[in-house]
């Protein structure tokens, strides 16, 4: 069977079964139109833990520990753990990866880390390299504050195209085949890992570290425009096509620059970033950060999935591959959309 | 990027005309309101030191710094200083309070990483640039001074 189309995209023979997810959210998330749908809300983002960076390094033991629990197997049984967080060395993931022992390559895609390792399990599981391959990615506000801007305490006007980095993490386990002994909601091996395209990464020069939105939307537009091409697909091909966290104004320049390439989005286009939050909860343009898309997919998409109200979707989670290093030397936000294509058998 | 294709330019063009804008009106407003309250404040303080505890006029002024910056401080250790500048805007950040802001907000936020290479390191790492250019244009002013 031909696994390759056009430059960027591919097509699973084997196709990955979703096996089991698990969600863990801070408070104000919690408190979000999407509350409901993840698993663990956290009462405190300091999880009992001495500083932000632990609380965010124990979301993403626990998140993958609980996926790996609902499957009815131990750590063990993981053959590989993908994914990656937003901090320098990816700390949460490699430190969470410490304590789990299960074998580890870390990711760095900044905010579309949770696609990139789905799109790389799964080609890991089509390959034969393993049987069961975690995917996870986290991402915490106070811990991503501290690290791209400014400390907490300090009082400032946000600007008009901020978004608010999630704290969260999510998990999302690749079988290669049904697990009979996984828990009611999976048993039924119904969502699986069609096809995905890989990104490139694209910057259209824009260089303001507060408006990620618009730094983001070309690379999503790029990816789901060659997605599309490669596959000879429309967009009425697909039930949803999810975007990771865009944010209310990115969401509007990624219609915009679709449409601009012959795609209407506007039926059919769900972001993360904007759903998290309700306009009451003063986040301005909605939330951002590895644990948006992650969270909101293992969670609300995929539980969507297995319910049967979304029987095909177009999932890329968008990342801008900021550094306040290059910005400060002049540098404008590269950015880049990994795309996973989850199919309901 | 010094080459910039016609693609980006008129990218960043149609983000500029569809961007969301800031209220100037509302923040100038709000600004001048808190940035008011906060300087009252500091004259009441003034007042006080003046009439009260009868210091002079160089102490007058070294009491109200002190006073503020300790208002500053404290309401930055119990997390409100925050929450009136993400109101106010420039209206928190300019009256001294906000320097005192500026300097106990990194401190906080570095405790983690201990007092020497945590709290004492970056402590000035947002009011270290007003420092350096502060003092340095006093110094200059003050050589103009001293030659005119």
């Amino acid at each position: 069977m031909r696994k390759r189309f056009g430059k960027q995209s591919v097509k699973f023979e084997n196709r990955p079964v979703v096996a089991s997810t698990a969600s863990i959210v801070g408070d104000i998330e919690g408190a979000g139109p999407l509350g409901n749908y993840f698993d663990i809300i956290l009462e405190d983002d300091m999880w009992g833990e001495e500083s932000y960076e632990k609380a965010e390094r124990k979301m993403y033991e626990m998140c993958v520990k609980n996926a790996i629990e609902r499957l009815n197997i131990t750590s063990a049984g993981i053959d590989c753990l993908l994914g990656g967080d937003l901090l320098n060395q990816l700390i949460s993931a490699n430190y969470a990866a410490r304590q789990l022992k299960i074998p580890f390559l870390g990711l760095y895609g900044a905010c579309s880390t949770i696609t990139e390792s789905v799109l790389i399990g799964s080609m890991l599981i089509d390959g034969g390299f393993g049987a069961n391959i975690a995917c996870a990615a986290s991402s915490h506000f106070s811990t991503a504050e501290r690290q791209y801007r400014m400390p907490l305490e300090l009082g400032q006007l946000a600007t008009p195209t901020s978004q608010r980095t999630v704290t969260g993490a999510g998990c999302i386990i690749l079988s290669d085949g049904c697990r009979p002994d996984a828990k009611k909601a999976y048993s039924g091996c119904s969502v699986v890992v069609s096809c995905g395209t890989i990104g490139r990464v694209i910057d259209l020069g824009i260089t303001d570290a507060n408006n990620m939105g618009a730094a983001m939307a070309p690379a999503a537009a790029d990816t789901i425009v060659t997605h599309l091409n490669d596959f000879n697909k429309t967009v009425d091909d697909y039930d949803i096509i999810v975007t990771g966290d865009l944010g209310t104004f990115g969401t509007e320049m990624l219609r915009d620059v679709c449409q601009e390439k012959g795609v209407d989005l506007k039926k059919k286009h769900f972001d993360c970033g904007a759903a998290m939050f309700a306009p009451e909860q003063n986040t301005v343009c909605g939330a951002s950060g590895c644990g948006c898309a992650a969270t909101v997919v293992s969670s609300y998409i995929i539980g969507k999935m297995i319910s049967g109200e979304i029987k095909k979707a177009l999932v890329m989670a968008t990342g801008a591959l900021m550094s306040p290093l290059a910005n400060l030397q002049g540098e404008s936000i590269p950015s880049i959309a990994h795309a996973i294509v989850l199919e309901r058998e | 990027m010094n080459h910039e294709t016609q693609e980006q330019k008129r990218y960043q063009k149609r983000v500029k005309e569809k961007m969301p804008k800031s209220h100037a009106l509302t923040q100038c407003i709000r600004a001048f309101i808190v940035g008011g309250i906060i300087c009252c404040i500091g004259q009441l303080v003034h007042d006080f030191a003046q009439l009260v505890v009868m210091l002079d006029e160089k102490g007058v002024s070294s009491f109200t710094s002190i006073v503020m910056i300790f208002f500053g401080a404290t309401l930055t250790g119990i997390g409100v200083y925050d929450k009136i500048g993400a109101f106010a805007g420039a209206g928190s950040v300019v009256p001294i309070t906000g320097f005192a802001n500026s300097i106990v907000a990194p401190a906080m936020e570095h405790k983690f990483e201990g007092y020497v290479l945590g709290v004492a390191a970056e402590l000035f790492s947002i009011a270290g640039p007003v420092l350096v250019y502060g003092i340095t244009t006093s110094v200059i002013v003050g050589l103009i001074a001293c030659i005119v």
